[in-house]
């Protein structure tokens, strides 16, 4: 099994994600942002969490636009894995890879600390560790993590099962308590909570661990 | 010549930091607005042989989500 994770100016949890995807045994290299090409044979891309080039124009659209990511949505339209986090979900948002956008926190604070998430679906390679109806604690730090989209694309991630985990006590907005979903074929997940700030006895928790372990277990399976 | 582009959040997007404007004008006493949306203008230097469709591009790939945003552009 091998992931790459894309690094851009500004990314500042790659090294927390490649820690915890090299705990489940997944070959991890890093790429940076301007690399044109994914290496060969590559079963999933992991997009970090940061402030890709300082958040500038919006949370994202720069990274998006950024050359790997071109081979990331090669990657992602041949049916590759993709798993976002945090940044990394607000850049898949802005390449059109998911639907919607992060807006800013409705109380309009940054807000860093442990949340409560309900596993919505445990149909996808990310969540099949977990039971649907888990209670998962993972922290949240992001300023713009409120996620937005009109109702027919609500009613269709709702009516296709594709919100994975949703925040049980709202804290940014979010419409339906979204705080992370799924792509139309289950391999692409972007989420604002940081599972890999949680896979570690000393992290001070780790939910996040069924995760990175789920994801493991499935890929050697793919 | 210059391009002017407006991006402005949607109708219907909720607009925090237009709200917290909002607040702020009421309690410093200004109590006839009726409500604040808040966007971006992007200023554009362009070669004068410019294609004016490009700038429209330039705003649906990049300078303006439009998932979120509406963008207006002024040529002068």
């Amino acid at each position: 099994m091998r992931a790459v994770i894309i690094v851009f100016p500004g990314s500042n949890c790659d090294r927390d994600l490649a820690v915890a995807l090299k705990a489940t045994g997944i070959d991890v290299h890093f790429i940076w942002h301007k690399d044109t090409e994914l290496p060969p044979s590559v079963d999933l891309v992991g997009i970090p969490g940061g402030f890709s080039f300082g958040d500038y124009l919006r949370c994202g659209a720069i990274a998006a636009n950024s050359p790997i990511c071109r081979a990331v949505k090669t990657h992602a339209d041949r049916g590759g894995y993709v798993l976002g986090v945090c940044n990394g979900f607000q850049v898949l948002t802005e390449m059109g890879v998911l639907p919607g956008s992060l807006l800013r926190n409705a109380g309009l604070k940054y807000i860093c600390k442990m949340t409560s998430l309900e596993i919505k679906t445990s149909n996808s390679i990310y969540t099949s560790d977990y039971r649907t109806g888990d209670v998962a604690d993972l922290p949240i730090a992001h300023h713009d993590g409120n996620y937005f989209a009109d109702q027919k694309t609500l009613d269709k991630l709702t009516g296709d099962d594709r919100i994975a985990l949703s925040y049980v006590d709202n804290p940014n907005g979010s419409k339906l308590n979204i705080a992370g979903i799924l792509s139309a074929n289950r391999r692409i997940l972007g989420m604002m909570p940081h599972p890999e700030r949680a896979a570690d006895s000393v992290h001070g928790g780790t939910d996040g661990q069924s995760l990175f372990r789920g994801m493991a277990s499935a890929l050697a399976k793919v | 010549m210059k391009a002017t582009v407006h991006v402005m959040l949607k109708t219907g997007v909720l607009d925090p930091q237009g709200e917290a404007v909002h607040h702020a004008l009421r309690n410093l006493g200004f109590k006839t607005v009726n409500s604040v949306r808040q966007g971006k203008v992007i200023e554009l230097d362009l070669l004068d042989e410019t294609d004016e469709t490009d700038v429209n591009d330039m705003c649906e790939k990049l300078l303006a989500n439009t998932v979120i945003e509406s963008y207006k552009i002024d040529f002068s």
